[in-house]
């Protein structure tokens, strides 16, 4: 990058650059500034473009609905145990398939990419008779079961890289100083594997909370809700919508996310590229 | 912490010293073991759908089989029924176009975006870059939210500018017409997806030789061909397997469209693959016939991603 870029070619790309930054990052301005707003301002012929006097009204609001903090309690434990068993799950199969040579490996590694091609809307019907067939229905339990095997191949995919990049000889070094194997594995390995377990946790984390489709299919219980399905029965057409209540409750949902988003952000770009992604 | 973060993460899986598996040579049960976990759970929940799903695309599995009859064993008819009926037709022409509009707008704005990042202003570049990442970042459910606001027919920001610059939108109803309703859909979804490509095709840029552009330039070769002949070989895989998750998402994309629909739009007209499917099954208990479609779908992915997947099959056997 050390030619210099022309003048009137600077300029354009730069004009370009504010107005993708201004169409990009307006959705996400508007609803926090919305989140402010009292039904008043919401309802106004001019709209307000800045919450000054705004407060936080539509956050108590969102707050004091049962429907919220029932659908926030499913999308935690959809979320928590979806995490926790496919990184296990996972974790067990990373270590098979780089630490190991086995018949069947190499085919085991391509037919995760396969799965990934899979659209969930080209299966869900069938995911919902078989849920259906074995009572899981509206429970956390069967909405897990699908979301597993949803994040399953990226995360098998990922860890993979992270523990092959452990060298092995670590491990026996450990074990020649006196470590057990698993006492080498547990003491050496696994602390550098920590932030591997972080990225694709976390991607999994995201995954989970954000799913709508089969979130949908699954829980037509409305105790049953996950936040998602919550924020998206909050529009009625019939009755005037609540847009501040809304926004509100996007805001609550998107703000970890986002966080989260910015942690394994290179992690995403690269992962994504060696197609092993769901959308 | 972050030495180590970094030094496994840029270590290709190549790079370990005996190759991926320097233990065992001889056949142990050990790793077969340890994939049963991950293969149960694959097997479970996605091995058994498919294999139940083509069993169900072949019965008459209706309501009253939903109801404790069991199904009768139709063979092809529900197929049949399904390539005789104009309106299958019409929503996987639909499909079709709209996965393709929207895959072909996302990836000309993201390659743009990333090509001319590299001519910005670093200031300027950072701006974009956050604002990137704040639209990828936003939840699919969430990001509906605020465009169904943004386009409220009362009080939605984008009648209000449409209004103040002059033009009749005052009161417009956006989801009314199919053609305006998948522009609104067209909007939201290139939105989503346009960081993506960006981040993507800007990273395989910053590996893109400069020497060789400048000796392009030397040689007399014009912005366009250099383009051609020295940019795009070098970021051509990465366009590939972008442009071909693109065709994917695009072509099953479901959240989007069913909230539109929710949110006023006519079910009937607007209906895409995913949503047909829904609306048939979950919707209106017709499950074999559901299952038909789907199978269909599945079928169509394949159909419609494989000259993609041949071209990057082709370019692993040159490297």
């Amino acid at each position: 990058m050390s030619r210099p870029t022309p003048r009137a070619l600077r300029t354009t790309a730069n004009t370009v650059g504010v107005i993708a930054f201004l169409v990009a990052a307006f959705p996400v301005y508007w609803m926090v500034n919305s989140s402010f707003l009292a039904r008043n301002e919401i309802r106004s012929p001019t709209p307000t473009w800045v919450p000054f006097g705004g407060d936080l009204d539509n956050y108590r609001t969102v707050f004091g609905t049962d429907q919220f903090l029932d659908a926030l309690k499913v999308s935690l434990m959809v979320t928590g145990l979806t995490i926790a068993v496919a990184l296990l799950f996972a974790f067990v199969a990373a270590v098979a398939v780089s630490r190991f040579r086995f018949r069947g490996r190499l085919s085991f590694v391509v037919t995760l990419l396969v799965i990934q091609m899979i659209p969930v809307e080209g299966l869900f019907i069938s995911q919902y008779k078989m849920l259906e067939a074995m009572d899981l229905l509206n429970t956390v339990v069967g909405l897990t079961l699908v979301y597993v095997a949803g994040v399953l191949p990226f995360t098998i995919w990922t860890l993979r890289g992270f523990v092959a990049g452990v060298p092995y000889e670590l491990e026996e070094a450990a074990m020649m100083d006196g470590c057990s194997r698993p006492q080498a594995f547990f003491r050496v390995t696994l602390p550098l594997l920590a932030p591997g377990l972080v990225a694709t946790g976390v991607f999994g984390f995201i995954q989970a909370w954000n799913e709508f489709t089969l979130a949908l299919v699954v829980m037509t219980r409305e105790d049953q809700r996950t936040l998602p399905l919550w924020l998206s029965t909050f529009t009625d057409v019939n009755r005037g919508t609540d847009w501040g209540g809304i926004m509100a409750g996007s805001t609550l949902i998107a703000v970890p996310v986002i966080i989260f988003f910015l942690v394994v952000q290179g992690r995403m770009v690269s992962g994504l590229t060696s197609g092993a992604v769901k959308g | 912490m972050s030495r180590t973060l970094s030094d496994v993460e840029h270590r290709p899986v190549t790079d370990v010293p005996h190759g991926p598996a320097p233990r065992r040579t001889r056949t142990s049960p050990l790793p077969y073991a340890l994939l049963v976990p991950a293969v149960l759970a694959l097997a479970l929940a996605l091995g058994y759908p498919l294999v139940r799903q083509v069993v169900l695309s072949f019965q008459d599995f209706g309501l009253a089989q939903q109801f404790g009859r069991p199904p009768d064993w139709i063979g092809l008819d529900n197929y049949r029924e399904l390539v005789t009926d104009g309106y299958l037709w019409r929503v996987t022409a639909r499909s079709i176009a709209f996965c393709l509009v929207n895959a072909a707008l996302t990836m000309a704005i993201g390659v743009g975006l990333a090509l001319l990042m590299r001519h910005m202003s670093r200031g300027v570049r950072l701006l974009v870059q956050t604002g990137l990442l704040l639209a990828w970042a936003m939840p699919v459910v969430a990001s509906l939210t605020v465009w169904q606001w943004l386009f409220d027919t009362q009080y939605g920001v984008v009648n209000h500018v449409l209004t103040g610059l002059g033009l009749d939108y005052e009161g417009h109803g956006w989801l009314l017409r199919p053609l305006s309703f998948f522009f609104v859909a067209t909007v939201i979804v290139v939105w989503m997806s346009v960081p993506f490509v960006a981040f993507t095709v800007y990273a395989a840029l910053t590996q893109l030789p400069e020497e060789l552009v400048e000796a392009a330039e030397i040689d007399g070769a014009g912005a366009g061909s250099r383009f051609r002949h020295v940019v795009l070989p070098t970021i051509r895989p990465v366009l590939l397997v972008v442009g071909l998750l693109q065709v994917i998402w695009d072509l099953r994309v479901f959240t989007q469209i069913y909230i539109l629909q929710e949110a006023g739009g006519s079910a009937r007209d607007t209906n895409l693959l995913g949503t047909y499917i829904y609306r048939l099954g979950i919707g209106g208990g017709e499950f074999g016939m559901s299952a038909a479609v789907a199978i269909f779908m599945l079928a169509l992915t394949v159909v419609l991603t494989a000259p993609y997947v041949r071209a990057m099959l082709r370019q692993e056997g040159e490297t």
